[in-house]
Order: structure tokens, then sequence, then C-alpha cells
């Protein structure tokens, strides 16, 4: 991973539905393995998928499927979207939208990596 | 006539009179290519080339229609009155625009300067090229008769056709068809529907004689009697007579004398490619425009698709082969200069609602042909099937056409059908394939029943999709719907619904041809293949060499490729962890709460008091809320927390226990029953049997996951009958089965040989499923890989050829030399970001 700054669920045109607030440091990047995922637990909060991209890109969503709940973190990784694991949804990994045609869309959270660590605004 | 669609009259969306604007502002110059035809393949060539390559040319297509690309063939239904006009629309107008198309509507392209490489238009708009797209499709044959030019004489072509036709109907009364063809059908059962009194005249010896035989033609023919329409055959008409003003028509008159009222006639005996502008820019021509396999004319700038072309002295009329020409045609617009388009087999369906009616390939038989046939004139059934050299060639249903799609299937994949021979004539359910696929009649449904049990979607639903987007294929459809998307069961059902939904439009691909997912146009055939001739050892390396769309390929590609890889070159291709689903990832499978399953493997399901201490101990030790004894002789642990996986796990090995690989496409169980160790029956001994083959196979990954049973005596309660591989013990051997299934749809195993020692039953069933792991394709069982190549092709290379059997035992043994126990493996640290959670 190079050392540059990539906020990534902060491109524009996408939707972070928690403003960036405290940010907290999850793990290094490469300790999510490419095209996979690691799984953070807030205390007191819902679990929540932090993913890697093929690029190094570092993506936060909610896991739990706007479907019925899957676990998204156990799904398979490919360009920009996750499958779910259980009935197959692809969801965009930036927005959180499900893709046609399958309606419904995860809650994303804002991350960053910042010289080869991932911080999670939560 | 002003049609409800939205471009209608003569507003030309043109936005300028030379080369269009580029749509990317101060972007280079790009090559210009215009498109002359605004029709189905053109536009179908558009759709596909923007796939592709969205930023290659300045596109500009002109138009002879006031109309942006509509779906001709829903014209019939639009006449019979089941849909409106506005929806049949395929591209509109915003689609030209969003794509940057400049869009000439109304305006007929008049004149070709090859040398300044022109196109000049009616209206004197000239439109430069660098490449030139030829689809203007064909023009109606009109009879050379006296009064042909009558008013109230018109071809079914267009939407102005259909409109005069409704107009008609409103005021008059005698609609004449001439031509028992396809369309003239669909017109006359049109008009019929829309109050008129109609005769169809047609001058061949029966009905849709280019479609049909004799006795279906007939058939045919007293259905739509009863439904009221008229037939005059055969009848050569001589002459169409004015009325008192002279102009419009008043009757029609045949060769024999007979005259019959007629204030409309709708002329319906054929189509000729329309080459006319081809023609006069000296564009060889022969019964439609010549084009290469790579649809380029003679002259390499100028391209032709469609109706208007001519195939290896082949002109095509229907839409499933002129879209095949458009990939391939865009294709090779866009440089790619991949794909030949090498001819299509067509099938056909009357779309009249309520009769069955499906045709393909060649079904008049002949020379060196067979014929299967079932006629039952009381219930008005008739199916022919014409074989040649074991293979079906041809067929023609009538009554009952719920089979069509699956015998067309058949046909293109050139299937040996012989063992199923006896039974093929009955369909798809009574021969033995696939799932509860194609029970009901597609057409006789009604729209609120269930096809897809999965995903809950409906006929409806699913001839809505098809209709309001405008979609032709299986793929398509389940994009847009997810119906056939899950455990593909009712895939037949679907094909069938959108077969009679747009009629001969639909064309499966050959199985072995169809692509992998979107993110290639590669088949799993043409995969395997490269992997193995290029010596590809990872999934980058496949997708770079066979030029993926997607970087990383996505959820269906990934894991057929990890396995190719693997199967192709064990020990050495890399295994990736991403590209297996989660429950091959994490060793265990998932459940609907996000919990997991483990089954530890129970050798021929047997077990030792110190196993099942071992599994209550775990049991309780991990609050596991439920235990089950599985279909499979043995024991699951439902209900456990991912963190406590490798922990459970490690409580296992201690006790001696690997994984029972319940959770891949891989072995899962072999069976037994107690055998001649107990058994007061038992010829041989079955749980001996059963642990050697287990323990030979353990760690084998597979297509799909592979069952095997060993029953001591025929009597059979392992059930050896319905699994991949089933081992039935008799007094002078064993006996084995292969291409069983127990699952979705039951399938009784064949027999393949019988062997004398368990040293052979290791061999030859080694062997079988080592061929399968060659040669099968990613989630195929092994029932449906031994239809698709044929029990004769196996016994061949499995029993008949002892090297080669030899040979393929052997590589089976290498492969799964020294494989770990993947839980033991994680245990001992393998992928141990896969177990932990990160706690803040
Ligand atoms: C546990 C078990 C049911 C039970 O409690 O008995 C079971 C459970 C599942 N089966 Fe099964 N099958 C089980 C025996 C069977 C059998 C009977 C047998 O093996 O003798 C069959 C029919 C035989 C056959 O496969 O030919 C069977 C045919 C299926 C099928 C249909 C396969 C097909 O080709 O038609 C599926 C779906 C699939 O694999 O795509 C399936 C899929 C599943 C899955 C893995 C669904 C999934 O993908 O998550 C189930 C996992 C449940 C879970 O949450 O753990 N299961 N399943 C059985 C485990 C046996 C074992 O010890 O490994
Ligand atoms: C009523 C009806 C029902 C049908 N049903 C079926 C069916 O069930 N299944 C099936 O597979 N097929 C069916 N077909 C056939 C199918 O519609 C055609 O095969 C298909 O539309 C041909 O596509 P094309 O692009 O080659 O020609 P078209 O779709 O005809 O497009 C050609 C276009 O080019 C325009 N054009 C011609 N010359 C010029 C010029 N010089 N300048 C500008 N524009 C020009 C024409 O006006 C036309 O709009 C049916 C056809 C009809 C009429
Ligand atoms: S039959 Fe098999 S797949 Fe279906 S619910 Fe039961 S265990 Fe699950
Ligand atoms: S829970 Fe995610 S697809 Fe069903």
């Amino acid at each position: 991973m190079n050392d540059a700054i990539a906020i990534s669920a902060a491109i524009p045109g996408t939707a972070v539905d928690r403003p960036p607030g405290p940010w907290t440091r999850i793990c290094r990047v490469d300790e999510i393995p490419r095209l996979g995922s690691r799984v953070v637990k807030p205390r007191g909060k819902p679990a929540i998928a932090v993913f890697r991209t093929a690029d190094d890109q570092v993506f936060a969503l909610h896991d739990h499927c706007p479907h019925k709940g899957g676990p998204l973190s156990q799904g398979i990784v490919h360009g920009r979207q996750v499958t779910c694991p259980l009935h197959g949804w692809n969801l965009g990994l930036d927005d959180g939208q499900a893709a046609a045609p399958d309606v419904g869309r995860c809650a994303t959270f804002a991350v960053k990596v910042d010289d080869g660590a991932v911080w999670l605004a939560l | 006539m002003n049609a409800p669609i939205p471009s209608s009259a003569a507003t030309s969306v043109s936005t300028a009179s030379s080369a269009p604007a580029s749509p990317v502002a101060g972007a280079a110059a790009k090559p210009r290519l215009v498109m002359v035809g605004n029709g189905m393949a053109g536009c179908r060539t558009l759709e596909e080339l923007l796939k592709i390559a969205p930023d290659h040319y300045d596109i500009t297509v002109f138009g002879a229609e006031p109309h942006p690309n509509y779906n001709r063939i829903l014209l019939s239904p639009v006449l019979a009155g089941e849909m409106k006009l506005d929806e049949i629309v395929l591209n509109d107008l915003a689609w030209y625009a969003d794509n940057g198309i400049a869009l000439h509507v109304n305006k007929k392209v008049v004149r070709i300067d090859r040398a300044k490489r022109l196109v000049i238009a009616e209206d004197g708009t000239v439109a430069p090229y660098d490449r030139l797209l030829l689809a203007t499709g064909s023009t109606p044959f009109i009879l050379p008769v006296p009064g042909n030019e009558l008013d109230g004489v018109i071809a079914y072509r267009d939407i102005a056709d259909t409109d005069a036709m409704i107009e008609a109907a409103k005021t008059r009364r005698h609609a004449v068809v001439i031509g028992g063809g396809l369309l003239g059908l669909e017109a006359a059962n049109g008009l019929k529907l829309r109050g008129m009194d109609v005769t169809v005249v047609h001058l061949g010896p029966w009905l849709l004689e280019r479609q049909l035989d004799e006795v279906a033609g007939h058939m045919l023919q007293q259905s739509l009697e009863e439904r009221g329409l008229k037939f005059l055959i055969p009848a050569q008409t001589e002459a169409l007579i004015a009325d008192e003003s002279g102009t419009r028509v008043r009757a029609i008159r045949f060769k024999d004398g007979l005259e019959i009222p007629a204030d409309l006639v709708v002329m319906a005996v054929g189509i000729r490619p329309n080459t006319a502008l081809a023609e006069s820019a000296g564009i060889h021509c022969n019964r439609g425009i010549v084009v290469s396999d790579t649809l380029q004319t003679f002259d390499p700038r100028i391209y032709a698709v469609g109706e208007c072309v001519s195939h290896r002295g082949i002109a095509y009329g229907l839409v499933a082969p002129l879209f095949e020409q458009a990939k391939v045609c865009a294709n090779h617009l866009a440089h790619y200069g991949i794909g030949r388009y090498q001819g299509s087999v067509t099938s056909t369906k009357l779309k009249v609602t309520g009769i069955d009616l499906f045709s393909a390939g060649d079904f008049m038989g002949g020379e060196g042909t067979e014929e299967i046939v079932l006629h039952d004139p009381a219930g008005g059934v008739y199916k022919k099937l014409v074989l040649k050299d074991n293979k079906l060639v041809g067929g023609v249903m009538y009554g009952d056409t719920a089979d069509g799609p699956w015998y067309f299937q058949l046909l293109k994949d050139g299937r040996d059908v012989h063992e199923q021979r006896d039974r093929l004539i009955f369909g798809q359910s009574l021969a033995g394939d696939a799932g509860h696929q194609g029970q009901n009649s597609a057409a006789a449904m009604a729209d609120d029943a269930e096809v897809c049990g999965c995903n809950g979607i409906t006929k409806g639903t699913i001839v809505k999709a098809i209709k309001e987007k405008g979609l032709f294929t299986l793929d398509e459809v389940r994009k847009c719907t997810k119906a056939s998307g899950s455990c593909g069961s009712c895939t037949g059902l679907v094909e069938q619904i959108i077969a009679s939904t747009i009629g001969g439009a639909y064309t499966p691909a050959a199985s072995d041809k169809k692509p992998i997912c979107h993110c290639t146009d590669h088949g799993h055939e043409a995969v395997r293949r490269a992997i193995r001739e290029q010596h590809l050892t990872s999934g980058a390396a496949v997708r770079h060499f066979l030029e993926w769309k997607t970087p990383d390929g996505c959820e269906k590609c990934r894991p057929a490729l990890n396995y190719y890889l693997i199967s192709t070159w064990p020990h050495e291709a890399e295994d990736d962890p991403q590209s297996r689903f989660i429950n091959e990832r994490a060793h265990a499978n998932i459940q609907k709460d996000g919990t997991y399953s483990v089954v530890p493997r129970m050798w021929g399901g047997l077990t030792t008091p110190a196993e099942l201490r071992a599994i209550a101990d775990a049991a309780e030790k991990y609050d596991v809320p439920t235990l089950k004894v599985t279909g499979g002789q043995r024991i699951d642990l439902l209900g456990v927390k991912k963190g406590d996986l490798p922990k459970m796990w490690a409580d296992f090995a201690a006790a001696g226990m690997v994984s029972g690989h319940a959770y891949g496409k891989s072995i899962r169980t072999v069976k037994t029953c107690v055998g001649s160790e107990h058994c007061r029956f038992g010829t041989q001994k079955s749980m001996d049997m059963g642990v050697k083959l287990e323990r030979m196979l353990f760690g084998m990954w597979s297509p799909h996951k592979v069952k095997l049973a060993v029953s001591g005596c025929p009597r059979n309660c392992a059930e050896a009958g319905i699994k991949d591989v089933g081992v039935i013990g008799v007094d002078s051997g064993y006996e084995l089965y292969v291409a069983g299934n127990g699952g979705i749809k039951t399938e009784v195993a064949e027999f393949l040989v019988k062997v004398k020692s368990d040293e052979e039953v290791k061999e030859y069933a080694g062997a079988f499923l080592q061929l399968y792991r060659e040669e099968g394709f990613y989630l195929e069982r092994t029932v449906h890989y031994v239809r698709r190549v044929g029990l004769d092709y196996v016994k061949r290379r499995v029993v008949e050829d002892g090297e080669g059997r030899r040979q393929l035992y052997a590589r089976l043994i290498d492969a799964l030399k020294d494989l770990p126990d993947p839980w033991l493996e994680r245990v001992q640290g393998a992928e141990r970001y896969e177990f932990s959670t990160i706690e803040v």
C-alpha cells in the first residue's frame, strides 16, 4: 500500500451515513486480505465489515445485508461490490446500494488509510 | 398515421447536417461510424459495440421510419390488441442522446459515395464515414398482379402498416391475407380479433410449408378454422379489383375465376433483402449484401448485418441469428478482431395466443435421417423428431410445445440421444432430463403462477419484463428479474416463457459455448482449454490472457476459475481463498443467522465411542444448540460461532478427526451398509470398501459435490442407485454405477462396469471421477456432465481404454497426494484473520 491518503468512502457522489466521527484505528491495511474483509465489533454497536479491494481501496459497510441480514463480511469481493453469502445480492462497497434487480441499501461508514493504517469513523 | 411513439411524424432529431457534434467536448477526432437502417439488427450492433468500446466512434444513424428503434416482432401482439405501440420501443430517443448518437429519423439514405466516403439522404443531408454499417432490413414482396397499387392493399412490415390495418378494421369488413406463412397468419389472427371477416389465401400445398410438415400444417389450419378464419388453399391470385372510385380495392379474383370481396388486402408472400442502396453503390450483392464471417462486405470499410445480408448464401429472417451477427460485427468494429459468425440454426414459433406450434432445424427429414412421430389427432397433439447419426437435427411440434426449447437445446448441443431414444418423443420429464423444469406448458400457465420458487417470481412478472424492457435472452431475464438465477431448476420453464413471448427470436446458446458470466464471452470449455494449453496457474493470468472485461472477475467466475486452476495444475496453481465461497473459505457451512455448522468426517459412516465422546464434549463446550444426524451418515453440529471454529477443530484433531468437507464442491460422503461383515445377505465387505474409497478421495475438489455409496448386495441399503458413484456388491465382485443424483431432480445412476476386486473398484471409480474433474464444468454434477458427453464416451475412456484409465487414476492419486486436513491447517494458523474479529 502506498502512503497516499485515500478517504475511500468519501469519494464524491457517494453516501456516507455517519458524519466522519472520532477516527478509530482498526488495523493495518495488510491485515485485511486483498479482495477480503475483516469484521470490526465496536462496543455496544452492530458489527461493521471493512473491505479491501484489489487496488487497495478500503470501504466499510454495516455487516448486515438489507435483504435478510446476511453477514456481508463473509461475501466475495469483486470490483467495487460484495456478494452477500446467503442469497447472492450484490452491494456497492462505496454507496451500499443493492445492484438491480434487487432494491435496498446498506449503511456505509467513512474509512481512511493513513501511512498503512486503516481508520474508521465510528 | 402518427403512432403514439415519442418521435412520431417528421420531426427529425438530427443535430447537424454534416458530421455530428462530438459528444465529448474537446475530444480528439474519433473515427466516424455511420449506420443506415435504424432497425433491430443495426441497433443491436450499436448496443454491443457501446458495451465493449463506448468511446470508440462518433456515431450517426439514419432511419427511414419516423421512429426510434422498436421491436418489430411485437407488431403482431399490437395488431392482436394485446399490446400498445408505445410498449414496443426498444431504444427511446434518450438512449441515442445518452450515447452521443446523432439520430436522423424519417430520412432515407439514397446514395453512398464510396470514393469520398459519404452517405447522402433523400433530403440532402450528408454524413461522412470512416466505417459504414448497412442494416437496411428487408422489403416485403408485392405480387406483380393488376391492382396491386390500389388503396387498401398493404404489406405487413412496420408501424405504418400495422396502423393501417388497425384503422381499416374499424370501418371495413372483408380482409384477405395473401400468404399462409408466419407473418400472414399473425396478420390474419390480429384482423380477426379486431372483428374483420378474414380469408387467408395460400399458394403452397399447406400452411407454413416452410416450417411445418403436412400433418402439422393441416392440424394448424383446422384449429384456425375453429377460430373463424377462412382458407383458400391452394389458390393463385390473378387480380385485385377496384371499387367504383377506381382507387380502392373491392375484391380479389383468382386464376380459377373465383372472386371474393376484399376491402383490405394484406400481402405477406415473402420478403426480399433490401439491397437497393448497396447495389446502387456497386457493393457486391447476391440475394442479399454478401458478407464474410466478420460481417464485412466486399468494401472492407463497409459492414452489413440483418435481413439485408447474405451470409454463406443464406439470408436470415428471424432476429436470433441477426443478433448473433450483431455481436460479431460489433466485435470487429471495436477492433477486437475475435469472433466469427458461422451461420445459425433457427427455430420458429407462431405468435398466435392459444396456438402452440414450434419447429426447428431440418424437420422434413430425408436421405440418411430417421423420424420419430407421435400423432394424437383427437388430443390435438403432433410431434415429429428427425434424427441423423443419433443426433437430433430437426423437429416439429404442434399442440404441445412445452419441450420445444429442450429439443432445440439438444439439437444445438449436438448431443448424442440414442440412449434416450425410446423416451425422447415424450419430452424432457419422461426422457429423464433435468429438474422440475418443463412440466407446465409455459403458454398455458396463469400469469400469477410461480415460476421461480427460490425468488418468488411469477410468470406475469417475467412476461412483463420481457415486453417492457425488450429482453431476448435467458441472461437478460435473469439479470432483470432474478428468475432462475438461484438454484436454476426452473431454467427450462423460463426459457419456454421467453420463447412463447418473443417467438423465434429466442435461441439458447449451445451449452458449451455459454459465457461463464458477464465478465467474459468465453464459455467453460474455452477457459479450461486455455488454462491447460497455456499453462496458466493463477486467476489473474487467466483473466489477463482471455481478456476478461472486469479486473477481478465476479462471484460467479472467480470460484470457477479457481477450481479449474487447482484441478488442472494440482500442487502448482495458486488456490485463492478469496475466490472461494465462504463455506469453502471457512471450511464450515454458513447458516441463515451467520453462525456455522460443523460436520466431522465419519469414514464410511462408521464411528467409535471416542469420536462420539469428542463430539459430545465439543457440543457442550461450545454451546452448540443443535446436534443432528445427517442424511450422509454422520453428525452435524449446527449453530457454531465463527470465532469458535478453530478451537473446536483443535479438539477434534486431538481426537483424530478431520474435516467432513460437508461445505465443499468436493468429496462429501461415502455411505455404506453393514455388508457381509454382519448382514445375513451381504456378499461383499461394503463398510470396508466404503472406508477405502473415502480415504482415497479425502480432500478431493470437484466441479460440484461428489457422493458415493457402497452396498453389500443388490438390496442396496446404502442407496447406491442415486449416487455420483454407486458400488453394489454381488457374489462375483462389484457392479459400478455412475451419474446418479438424489437432489433437485432424482436421477438413477447408470451401469458402468462390473469388476472383481477392491483394487479395481478404486481404479475405475477413481478414473471416472478424475475424468469428471478434468472435463466437468463448474457446478455441473456428474449426472449433467455424463449427459453432456454421453455415457458411451465415458465407457470408452474409463472401461475400454485400459491404459487411459490407469493414467486417469494415476493423475487423481497424484492430485490427492499429501493433501492436508484443512481444519488442521486453520488450527495451525493458516488464514487466521478469517476467524478473528477486531474489537474496538
Ligand atoms: C446437513 C444435510 C441435511 C441433513 O441434515 O441431513 C444437508 C444440508 C444442506 N444441503 Fe444437502 N444436505 C445433506 C444431504 C443431502 C443429500 C442426501 C445425501 O447426501 O445422501 C442430498 C441428495 C443427494 C445428492 O446430493 O445427490 C442433498 C442435496 C442437496 C442439494 C441438491 C444437489 C443437486 O445436485 O441436486 C443442495 C444444493 C446444492 O448443492 O447446490 C444441497 C445443499 C445443502 C446445503 C449445503 C445448503 C447450502 O448451500 O447452504 C445445506 C446446508 C445446511 C446447513 O446449514 O448446514 N443439498 N443433500 C445433509 C448433509 C449430509 C452430509 O453428511 O454431508
Ligand atoms: C409482424 C412481424 C412479426 C415478426 N415476428 C418475428 C418473430 O416472432 N420472431 C423473429 O425472430 N422475427 C420476427 N420478425 C422478423 C424480425 O422483425 C426481423 O427479422 C428483424 O426486424 C430484422 O431486423 P433488421 O434490422 O435486419 O431489419 P429491420 O428491423 O426491418 O430494420 C431495417 C430498418 O432500416 C430502414 N431502412 C431501410 N433502408 C433504409 C435507407 N436507405 N435509409 C434509412 N433507413 C433505411 C427500414 O425503414 C427499417 O426501419 C417479424 C417481423 C414482422 C414484420
Ligand atoms: S433441503 Fe437441504 S438445502 Fe433445503 S432446507 Fe433442507 S437442508 Fe437446506
Ligand atoms: S441476506 Fe443477503 S442476499 Fe439474502
